[in-house]
Formats: structure tokens, sequence, C-alpha cells
């Protein structure tokens, strides 16, 4: 069960999108999240979903897996809807002075109301889909790698970049590790009876205290490994390090930017001068 | 308690590029009162056998199977793994379940608690303090602790041995029918590994009826046990008992694994023309060779 988070997890197939440079597809993310907020309306959104659905196809994903993306905040998609539908006014109209379709009491919808919920849910899922297909095309390491790079001129004013960027990806390393060390922890005290998936709320949080404790001690022990191993090997941070792997735009990242450099640019326009106006 | 097995199957992160077929087409029967070895080399399929066995991994529901039409089956003893209404409470109890490394899962302040842990998991209505200590101390001393000078100590502040021997208490504190272990003397230094194995047969004789262990000891396979299963890549290649399989030299070390150290000798005695016919316990060769010796020289 614990195998099924998703997000974040890199999906390990060749393509396109898979190929791109990391600095450049994490810039392309803050790009795509400005355009999704600049979109006013629909045809805008429809250009982002567009732009979406493309990406994703060339990076190869199930459809499956984009989706689940989406599963994790299914509530948070619902409960947007759901309070946008009974309490969205319209900003140019005011109380009562739109056609109400259905009232009772405080609730009511009104033919603006739908369309304006509508509108967030797909602005909503277009952002975490997005942001997952960041995670899912890029291996951690290469997701790091992007990120320091991209931060680097911090370190004119002395700002440890290297030092987050390792800690960034140890962590992000770490985390199937401790799954997989949960998942035996676990294991092991279901063997002995503890009531984990099962039982009533005081039992099981007995029971959680039991994979608990063994699970820290074993991430402090792997951490003190950890560094135990970096001492012996005279690691000693940023300075002067060279890379194995050295971050080179290819031939895909110009296409890719002027893709979405187009996706931006006509959405900045419409926000200008919408055209169908919600 | 009989453990009975039929194409058993089990694929991990199945449908997804990650997957791996762990069990493949396996059928296995285990009979009661039996020191059933399994061995193969790493990641053949030994550990996700026995995890089956107390209902940690599941089998597919029947519904799903009559669509898969494998015909998976496992029973072990009244317990019909295949159901759903199976109660995996009681069978857990019966089956008891020690990992690799079991150290790694102790949490409670004091011995005492820690083995106790599993005793007040599976009673059957909150067992008062004396019960709890009774059946604490006699699994403590089962493993060859002494109880008086232990049960207040920390967990954590026993040595690797020790730990493991807690752990192990920690188990069959319900007095298990059948006692699974997967490689019980991994990572302890030689004489731990003895006593981890004089354990089990002390265990064996007096405690549980049956023991299943999984190993890469080829001795200890050799001394203890009756019968041994012999996986690779999955599939179980021979269930033969040691005295027969030590015999396949040749398709154990293709298959990665080791032969015991009389196994190597007998193979050695045979290259200088010196035949023995041994069941490749220590005991049984030194006899063997001294009847040998006796005549020829």
């Amino acid at each position: 069960m614990l195998k099924d988070v998703s997000f974040g997890q890199y999906y390990p197939v060749k393509s396109f999108v898979h190929n791109l440079d990391p600095r450049l597809k994490i810039l392309f993310l803050i790009g795509y999240i400005v355009a999704i907020f600049l979109a006013r309306e629909f045809l805008a959104l429809g250009a982002c979903a567009l732009v979406l659905i493309v990406a994703v196809l060339c990076a190869r994903i199930p459809l499956g897996k984009v989706l689940r993306a989406v599963k994790g905040i299914l509530f948070l998609v619902i409960f947007t809807a759901v309070v946008n539908l009974f309490f969205h006014s319209g900003d140019k109209v005011y109380w009562g002075g739109e056609p109400v379709l259905w009232q009772w009491k405080i609730f009511r919808i009104t033919q603006e109301g739908i369309i304006f919920s509508a509108f967030l849910v797909l602005r909503l899922c277009l952002l975490v889909i997005g942001s997952s297909l960041l995670t899912y095309t890029t291996t951690p390491v290469a997701l790091t790698d992007g990120i320091e790079s991209l931060l680097s001129p911090l370190k004119l004013i002395r700002f440890p970049v290297h030092a987050l960027a390792l800690i960034m990806s140890i962590a992000l390393r770490f985390i199937p590790i401790l799954l997989d060390e949960t998942e035996r922890i676990m294991n092991a005290q279901k063997a002995r009876g503890a009531c984990i998936d099962s039982g009533n709320l005081f039992r099981r949080m007995k029971a959680i205290v039991s994979v608990l404790i063994p699970l820290l001690l074993s991430a402090i022990r792997r951490a003190d490994e950890l560094g135990e191993a970096m001492d012996a090997r005279c690691y000693s941070g940023g300075n002067a390090r060279t890379k194995y792997k050295k971050l080179r735009l290819t031939w895909r990242d110009p296409i890719a930017f002027s893709v979405l450099a187009a996706l931006i640019a006509g959405v900045a326009v419409m926000f200008v001068f919408p055209v169908f106006p919600i | 308690m009989r453990i009975v097995a039929e194409h058993l199957s089990y694929i991990y992160n199945a449908k997804s590029p990650f997957a791996v077929k762990a069990l493949d087409d396996v059928s296995l029967t285990v009979e009661e009162g039996e020191f059933f070895g399994l061995i193969g080399h790493t990641g053949s399929g030994e550990s996700t056998f026995v995890q089956h066995l107390n209902g940690l991994l599941r089998l597919p529901s029947s519904l799903k199977r009559r669509k898969k039409k494998d015909g998976a089956t496992l029973t072990v003893g009244e317990f019909d793994l295949t159901s759903k209404k199976t109660n995996f409470r009681a069978l857990r109890r019966k089956v008891g379940m020690v990992f690799q490394y079991p150290e790694d899962q102790l949490f409670a302040e004091t011995v005492l608690d820690e083995v106790a842990y599993g005793y007040k998991n599976f009673a059957e209505k909150r067992p008062d303090r004396e019960e709890t200590e009774r059946a604490v101390r006699e699994a403590v001393e089962a493993v060859g602790l002494d109880y008086e000078s232990v049960k207040d100590m920390s967990p954590f502040d026993l040595s690797g041995g020790q730990k493991r021997r807690v752990a192990i208490a920690g188990v069959i504190v319900t007095k298990p029918e059948i006692l699974v272990l997967d490689e019980p003397a991994a990572g302890l230094d030689p004489l731990g590994k003895r006593e981890v194995m004089e354990l089990l047969h002390r265990l064996k004789e007096s405690w549980c009826k049956t023991v299943v262990v999984v190993s890469h000891d080829m001795d200890e396979i050799a001394e203890n046990c009756t019968r041994v299963a012999v996986f690779s890549e999955g599939r179980v290649e021979y269930v033969l008992p040691p005295a027969e399989l030590f015999k396949h030299t040749e398709e154990l070390l293709r298959l990665g694994l080791d032969i015991p150290l009389t196994a190597k000798l007998v193979l050695a005695l045979k290259e200088r023309g010196v035949e023995i016919d041994c069941d490749y316990t220590a005991e049984d060769f030194v006899s063997k060779v001294l009847a040998r010796g006796g005549r020829s020289c």
C-alpha cells in the first residue's frame, strides 16, 4: 500500500520530455504556472491544456499515472468546486442582479457560479498534472542538479547552494529506502499481532509507535553511516567539485522553449485583450 | 499443521515498469514436525514464499483467481489462505515469523515489554500481569537468556546476539505451532551462528512442532534440516533431504549456491579415488571415513 505513493516518483522511459535539460524543465514549469494564473478565460486555459496534453503524450507516461496525481488532491478539487458553486456571486453583478438558477437560504447556484467553479477545477488539475510531469520525467539527481545550477547566482551572497542541493538529493534518495524499511518493520510487527490497518484508534496508535521507533532508529543509523562514508571519502562540499554529468542544452530544448514561449505570449495577450471573457 | 502450497505465483509492483516476478508456479508441501530448509541465491523468492505463510502477502481472492486460471492455493493447517474469511490474527498466532535482522524491530523500553508485546496482541482478553510475566519468562528462558537479569534492561543495551534472542523470544511467546525464520543467523559471528542454530533445535524439540528456515549457510542446512527446497528465479528446483540434495553438487554450484564443507571433502576424496557415501552431517562423515580408513590402511 505504501508503494502507491506516486506523486514525485520518476517514471523510467526514454522520451522527448525526459531528455530535456532539467534546468529548463524547472523554468518551464514556473512559466507554465504563470501562464495558468494569467489565463482568465477558457480559451487561454484551453491553450494551456493543449500544451500539457502534448507534453504528456511526448513524455510517454500512461494516462493512469497522470490521473493518479489528480487523485491525490481529489478532496481539494471537490471542495473548491462545491464552495465556488454555492457561494460564487460574480464580480460584476451584485447580489440578486444575476439570474439565480436555484437557491436555498444562503446557498445559491448561478450560471456564472457553475462556469467559474468548472474553470477553477480545470485550473487546479492542470497545475497538479503539470507539476507531477516534472517529477515523472526527471530523476531526483537531475532535479537537484538543475536546482543547484539555477540557484548558483546566490553563491555571490555566500548562500550555501551546494549544501542545500546535497541535502535535497539525499532526502529524495532516502524516501524509497525509508518506504521499504517502513514496510519491512510493519510486516514484522504485524507478524507479532500489531493491528496496523485494523482495530480501534487506540490500538492503532499503539501499533504505529512500534513501527515509528524502529524506523527512527534506523534512519538515524543510516544517516550516521552515510556521514561516515562521506567523511571516509574526504567529501568536502562544493568547492571546486567537478561534475560527471554536465548539463548541456540539446536540440530539444529550443523546440520546447519556443512552444512554451508562444503559450505564455498568447495567454498574456489574452490577459490584456480578452477574447471571450467569463 | 501442514503447509500445502500449489501453483503459487507472486509479482512485485505488477503492471508497472518495476515489475519483478518473485514466485513462479511454486508448489510445495511441508509436513508437520519437519525442520524444513529453503535455500537459494539472494532474491530467488524464498523470502517472498515465507511471507505468504502467515498472510503478510496475500493470494488474489477467488474471484480474481478464476480469471487468472493459475489455480493457486495455499493452506496452512486448517486455514485456507485463498479465502477472504480467513482469520489472519489466529493464523499469525499459530505461525510465528522471525524476519531477517529481527533486532531491527525492537522498540519497547524493557525486555519484558518487548517480549510481552506479541503476547498481549494475540491474547483473547487482556491478560493479567502475572500471566504475562509467566509467559515472557518461559520464552526468554527458552531462548537461553537469564530472565531475572535482562527483564528490566533496555533491549537496546544488549549485545547483537542477545538482541536477536530477545526478538525471537518476542515471536515464540505465543507458542506458535510453526516457526518461520528468514536467515536467523545472518550477520552474527561464528559463535552466535552456532548458538542460534542450537537454539532452533531446542525450540523444535520442545516448543514449535514445525520449523521452516531460510538460510544461506549450507553447513547448517546439512546438519539440521529434514528436507530442503532449492529456489532459483522464483521456481522450486528440487525438494530433497540434504543427504540426497548435496549429491547434486554441480547443479547447486551452477545455481550460485554453496555446498557444505562435508560435501567439499567428499568431492576432494573422490578426486583421489576414495568414494564416501554419507548423509553430509559432520558426524556421519567422520564415522564413514573412519570405517573406510579402518579397512584400507
